[in-house]
């Protein structure tokens, strides 16, 4: 039996020396940032840690949203860049993001309306 | 028109019915339909954690209060042996995209290198996880015993039990992937040094696992912020 894996290749997907250096050239870019963001993370961490602050504030909220957001732009380098996402099809990556994040935001969405649902019940026997 | 190819396909390429699809190989397209499967079980975790710590919120420990501990002292260095280790992935991330870079180019010690960086990174990431779980389970005293002071999946002393299944359950499948990725690069490495991919004629092995591999990263990339730093 011929294997497949050996016939088939994804297209373009060999390229020259001088290409090479500018694609290194966007990793190690790409590297610098991911860094980076990671080192300003950690700061934010110990600087302004759940045991300094009012968790309640919105002090805290607006950190809670600065980590979810600085979460999210390192994960769509790594997608997109690293995984090559970016430079595949547009109609592959449709397909393999579009319903990844509808369905997970609609998870999100209806376990946190019960948790809060859940913590509002504690409330309201004196549990908490 | 979006999904078709706009030019010409080498009739090599192609899957066995005679077209393909998205313009990737058959490989590819599987190792993304996988990813997809395994990033829908750790969205499961991580939103499920979401809904424990947010109707938890009261009780919920403070991750700064329990992991300061850095190996080979006692200072009191919060989160920072996590973020060396979330630094260690990254970098071992990168080496693998070194690595597909390389073997684009046919160039076989680049791959062999690259690799072998790789293999390092995700060896030093799963000996800190190791020592992570190993000081997480040794409590508040520092001391690993079978009283009720260590945390396991029954006992927690650090708050509430939830707080424990989820350590366990998110870094102990995030380290279990790490695991899989480790020996999957292995096979790889060992591979190239062989030259099968050059007789092969191409490196797109490399390239699959590479995608499993920066998985892996982008998972923990997720755990760090909400297990770790929220």
């Amino acid at each position: 039996m011929e294997r497949d894996d050996i016939i088939e290749y994804s297209l373009d997907a060999h390229h020259s020396e001088e290409e090479g250096k500018k694609i290194r050239k966007k990793i190690f870019m790409v590297t610098a940032i991911l860094s980076i963001i990671t080192a300003v993370e950690v700061a934010m961490g110990i600087i302004w840690g759940k045991a300094h602050i009012d968790v309640n504030g919105m002090g805290w909220l607006s950190i809670k949203i600065a980590f979810i957001v600085m979460t999210l732009v390192k994960a769509g380098y790594i997608v997109m860049i690293f995984m090559h996402l970016g430079d595949e099809r547009k109609s592959l990556r449709n397909v393999i993001l579009i319903p990844y994040a509808i369905f997970i935001l609609y998870l999100l969405f209806i376990l946190y309306s019960e948790s809060t649902f859940i913590f509002e019940v504690k409330q309201m026997l004196g549990w908490v | 028109m979006a999904g078709e190819a706009s030019k010409a396909i080498d009739q090599s390429v192609l899957w066995g019915g005679g077209r393909s699809p998205f313009s990737v190989s058959y490989g590819k397209m599987m190792m993304w339909f996988f990813l997809i499967s395994d990033a829908l079980t750790f969205g499961g975790f991580l939103t499920a954690l979401a809904f424990a710590r947010h109707h938890l919120a009261d009780e919920w420990p403070i991750t700064e209060e329990i992991f300061f501990h850095f190996p080979f002292t006692h200072a009191h260095l919060p989160l920072l042996y996590v973020a060396l280790m979330t630094f260690i992935l990254i970098i071992s991330s990168v080496t693998m995209v070194l690595a597909v870079e390389a073997g684009h180019r046919m160039d076989r010690k680049g791959v062999i290198k690259w690799m072998a960086f790789t293999v390092v990174g995700g060896a030093i990431f799963l000996g800190s996880q190791a020592w992570e779980w190993a000081t997480f389970i040794a409590g508040p005293d520092g001391l690993i015993s079978t009283s009720a002071d260590n945390a396991s999946l029954t006992s927690n002393p650090y708050g509430p039990q939830l707080y424990a299944d989820f350590f366990f359950f998110i870094t102990g499948f995030h380290g279990s992937h790490v695991l899989s990725g480790v020996v999957l690069n292995i096979i790889v490495l060992i591979r190239s040094i062989q030259g099968w991919y050059d007789k092969r004629g191409h490196y797109e092995m490399v390239e699959k696992v590479g995608l499993y591999w920066h998985f892996v990263d982008l998972v923990w990339v997720f755990v760090f912020t909400f297990f770790y730093l929220i």
